[in-house]
């Protein structure tokens, strides 16, 4: 018989859902963002976006081959998630060489050096942008104003900022503004909608589950109206803050596309919740008692560093026991 | 729709062979017939080499009371008792049939008239089934006596009829509920008379609705029977998560079995066989096996007669097809590939599947990025990734704390991990040890003789 018989143990048969297919979902998940993103600041987004993919990926590339001599790991389209991400951080200002460094320290320290994919306890992207915020945070906090696309406009205050330093009182930004990001900040952070939509492709395509993001958001929701009410809110107020908490600044991008990446959240639904809800705490106390006007990054940060020990003591209900 | 309580998966369902009614494959040659071919000790050859058998004579014998007797399936002389080359390739004893004619033990009615009334004590129902050898024909080969003698203390509430079928590929169960529905609902009564119980439900998964309507008509002349649709998720059809969709009840971690929590399972082509074996005194040497895989020619679900060699069914639907092939004794989601076609159909053997080209061979592992999706698969509640690594360090210790003796090997974690990890080959190994550690353990504790 010319046939060549193959065997293996059970099961025989596979998903369709690739390690390489989820990460280009989420790059995917990430476009409309960055439509907006390049209608509100002109086309420098586009580049600063495409030198931070490259970067990520030639580092990616060059550490894999020459450091670690394994096999070619950009197949699995995870260095282009982290260079989307990365960029979507940064300002639409930013010089060249900053998102060079930024990229390195993401993808060099923050996940190489751990072994790569699914090794890395901090999510790269964030690392990267946090080193950026304290190594050189005039560069990373001067924001373009989205005038007309026209890149050369004055720089503005983000909407965090502004409340932050009231200058303007959360009432006063739109929320339409925030929904279609007529207002400065990071790149990916500035459009609502465009996330909100990215949000419902990767839940229909199943690569995450709505636990993280949701109860990240009605963390911080909830929290902002327990804080107007104390400090005697009334009427629109108490509404309008917890609304606008949670569309302004890094959260919709944070809550959807960084806390939710997989090495770096808990492995169950249950530890999800909680891990969310720590991402939702930190970042109102940051923003509204600390030192910066946004604390989703730092927020997720600190819970990546629970997860080891929410995954210990957190297990899923076994079938059978009560 | 009623289903499990957690986890589980959706592969494709490729039911080639639904719509194919079943056909009577021409009786073989020459069987071979594994003394083991089902959970328990093996049974004892009660004939040897130059022998004349009759078809449905006992041939082998229960080796205890967890075993099983097997009949001869077809009429012949026995031309040896010894070692053969099961599907696997590993030498097992089996006893080898060379046919002449078909004549027949006697007793036995073969007429297809129905019977429904069936006036036995429970007692002797289960000493029929017990002398037809009857084991579960979904797969896993458990000896329905045993499972109809309900220990003292224990008490049967409900039987439930696994007509589910979730394994990708597979239809014998659905064509036998289509084509022999009634001898299925009148096997259901018996079944319910053997175990004093006054509720059985057949729980039919909702890909098949003309099966799940044609026994709904047919019920109601029957008390007591439900026919139950389920929500299309594999493992529908686990034991476990069948009598949980159903009754809500879960089953506790093992040791304990169904019938701590009143429940006993039994597949639908199983509940033929008792129908035959206690109203026609009719032996289990025939069954109807689905022939399957995309690139045959002819996928179909033929009756077969034990011992026939797989190769048989495979030329009988359209012959292998070119290139590398994976034959698998069962479906894709817990069957056993095949290196040798010679090896017989068993009383367990539900399908063969062939896969060909592609999707014959493993795709490359990556490693693991937490993605977390195995967690969320397992219908038992366990941490495959987690008890994958711990199975590749050998730490034992930590798989017994983690329960891994509850995975019931459904694959659902390995069919859902992205980055292709042999999650299950390292947790089989790692359950296997644990096990063994258990055992060793509770012989070390019991009383010295």
């Amino acid at each position: 018989m010319a046939n060549k018989f193959i065997v293996s143990p059970a099961p025989h048969v596979q998903s369709a859902q690739s390690t390489a297919r989820i990460m280009r979902d989420v790059v995917i998940a990430l476009i409309p963002a960055l439509i907006v993103s390049t209608v509100v600041f002109g086309a420098n987004v586009l580049w600063i976006t495409a030198l931070s993919v490259f970067c990520c990926m030639l580092f990616e590339y060059l550490i894999q081959r020459f450091l670690c001599e394994g096999a070619n790991t950009l197949p699995n389209f995870s260095a282009v998630v982290t260079g989307v991400l990365l960029a979507f951080n940064l300002p639409a200002s930013i010089p060249w060489w900053i998102v060079v460094i930024g990229a390195f320290v993401a993808i060099a320290v923050a996940k190489m050096t751990f072994g790569g994919l699914g090794k890395n306890p901090f999510n790269p992207a964030l690392v990267g942008r946090v080193f950026l915020l304290i190594a050189y945070p005039v560069q990373m906090t001067s924001f373009p104003m989205p005038a007309n696309g026209s890149f050369d406009a004055l720089s503005g205050a983000t909407a965090l900022a502004a409340v932050k330093h009231k200058l303007a009182a959360a009432d006063a930004v739109g929320v339409q503004d925030l929904l279609l990001g007529n207002m400065p900040g990071s790149l990916g952070e500035v459009a609502a909608a465009a996330l909100l939509l990215g949000f419902v492709y990767l839940l229909w395509r199943k690569v995450i589950t709505w636990h993280i993001p949701v109860t990240i958001l009605a963390t911080m929701a909830v929290f902002a109206f327990v804080v107007a009410l104390s400090r005697g809110d009334e009427g629109a107020m108490l509404w309008q803050f917890p609304l606008f908490h949670v569309l302004a600044g890094g959260a919709l991008l944070g809550a959807i596309f960084m806390a939710t990446d997989y090495s770096t959240s808990p492995m169950t639904v249950k530890g999800g919740v909680i891990f969310a809800v720590g991402i939702g705490v930190i970042t109102m106390c940051i923003r509204l008692w600390g030192a910066y006007p946004e604390g989703m990054s730092f927020a997720i940060l600190v819970m990546n560093a629970v997860v080891p020990l929410i995954n210990k003591y957190v297990k899923p209900k076994r079938f059978g026991l009560k | 729709m009623k289903t499990f309580p957690i986890g589980g998966v959706h592969p494709s369902e490729n039911k080639l062979s639904g719509a194919k009614p079943i056909e009577v494959l021409p009786l073989p040659d020459v069987v071979t017939i594994p003394l083991s071919q089902h959970i328990g000790a093996p049974a004892v050859a009660k004939v040897a080499k130059g022998d004349k058998v009759l078809t449905g004579q006992l041939i082998a014998e229960a080796g205890s009371f967890m075993s099983a007797n097997i009949h001869s399936p077809i009429s012949g002389t026995v031309t040896s008792v010894d070692l053969v080359p099961n599907g696997q390739g590993l030498r097992q004893p089996m006893i080898t049939i060379k046919r002449e004619g078909d004549e027949w033990a006697e007793g036995i009615d073969r007429s297809e008239t129905l019977v429904r009334e069936c006036d036995l004590p429970a007692q002797e129902i289960i000493a029929r089934i017990k002398a037809a050898g009857i084991v579960g024909m979904g797969g896993a080969t458990f000896p329905a006596h045993v499972k109809l003698s309900v220990p003292p203390g224990k008490k049967a509430e409900v039987l439930i009829i696994n007509g589910v079928e979730c394994e990708p590929y597979l239809t014998s169960d659905h064509r036998m509920m289509l084509e022999h529905g009634e001898e299925i609902l009148v096997g259901v009564t018996i079944l319910m008379k053997a175990l004093g119980v006054q509720r059985a439900v057949i729980g039919i998964e909702n890909n098949k609705p003309d099966a799940i309507a044609h026994l709904k008509g047919l019920a109601g002349r029957y008390a007591g029977i439900e026919v139950m649709p389920l929500k299309v998720q594999y493992p529908q059809g686990g034991e476990k998560q069948l009598i949980a969709a159903v009754t809500g009840r879960q089953v506790p971690p093992p040791p304990a079995l169904p019938i701590d929590v009143g429940a006993v399972v039994c597949n639908a082509s199983t509940t033929y066989a008792v129908y035959r074996a206690v109203q026609k005194n009719m032996p289990l040497i025939e069954r109807v096996v689905t022939i399957t895989g995309k690139r045959l020619t002819a996928p179909k679900n033929l009756l077969t007669r034990m011992g026939t060699p797989v190769l048989t069914l495979i030329v009988a639907a359209g012959g292998l097809p070119e290139g590398d092939v994976k034959v698998i004794n069962g479906g894709p989601m817990m069957g056993r590939a095949m290196v040798n076609l010679d090896s017989p159909v068993t009383k367990g053997c539900s399908g063969i599947t062939v896969m060909s080209g592609r999707d014959a061979v493993r795709n490359e592992a990556g490693s693991c990025i937490k993605c977390a999706k195995c967690v969320a698969a397992c219908p038992m509640g366990l941490e495959p990734y987690y008890l994958s690594k711990m199975a590749r360090r050998k730490n034992w210790e930590v798989l017994e704390e983690q329960m891994i003796t509850s995975c019931i090997e459904c694959g659902c974690c390995q069919f859902s991990c992205p980055s292709y990890l042999p999650l299950l080959d390292f947790i089989r190994l790692g359950k296997q040890a644990v096990m063994g550690i258990i055992r060793a353990r509770a012989a070390a504790a019991a009383p010295k003789k």
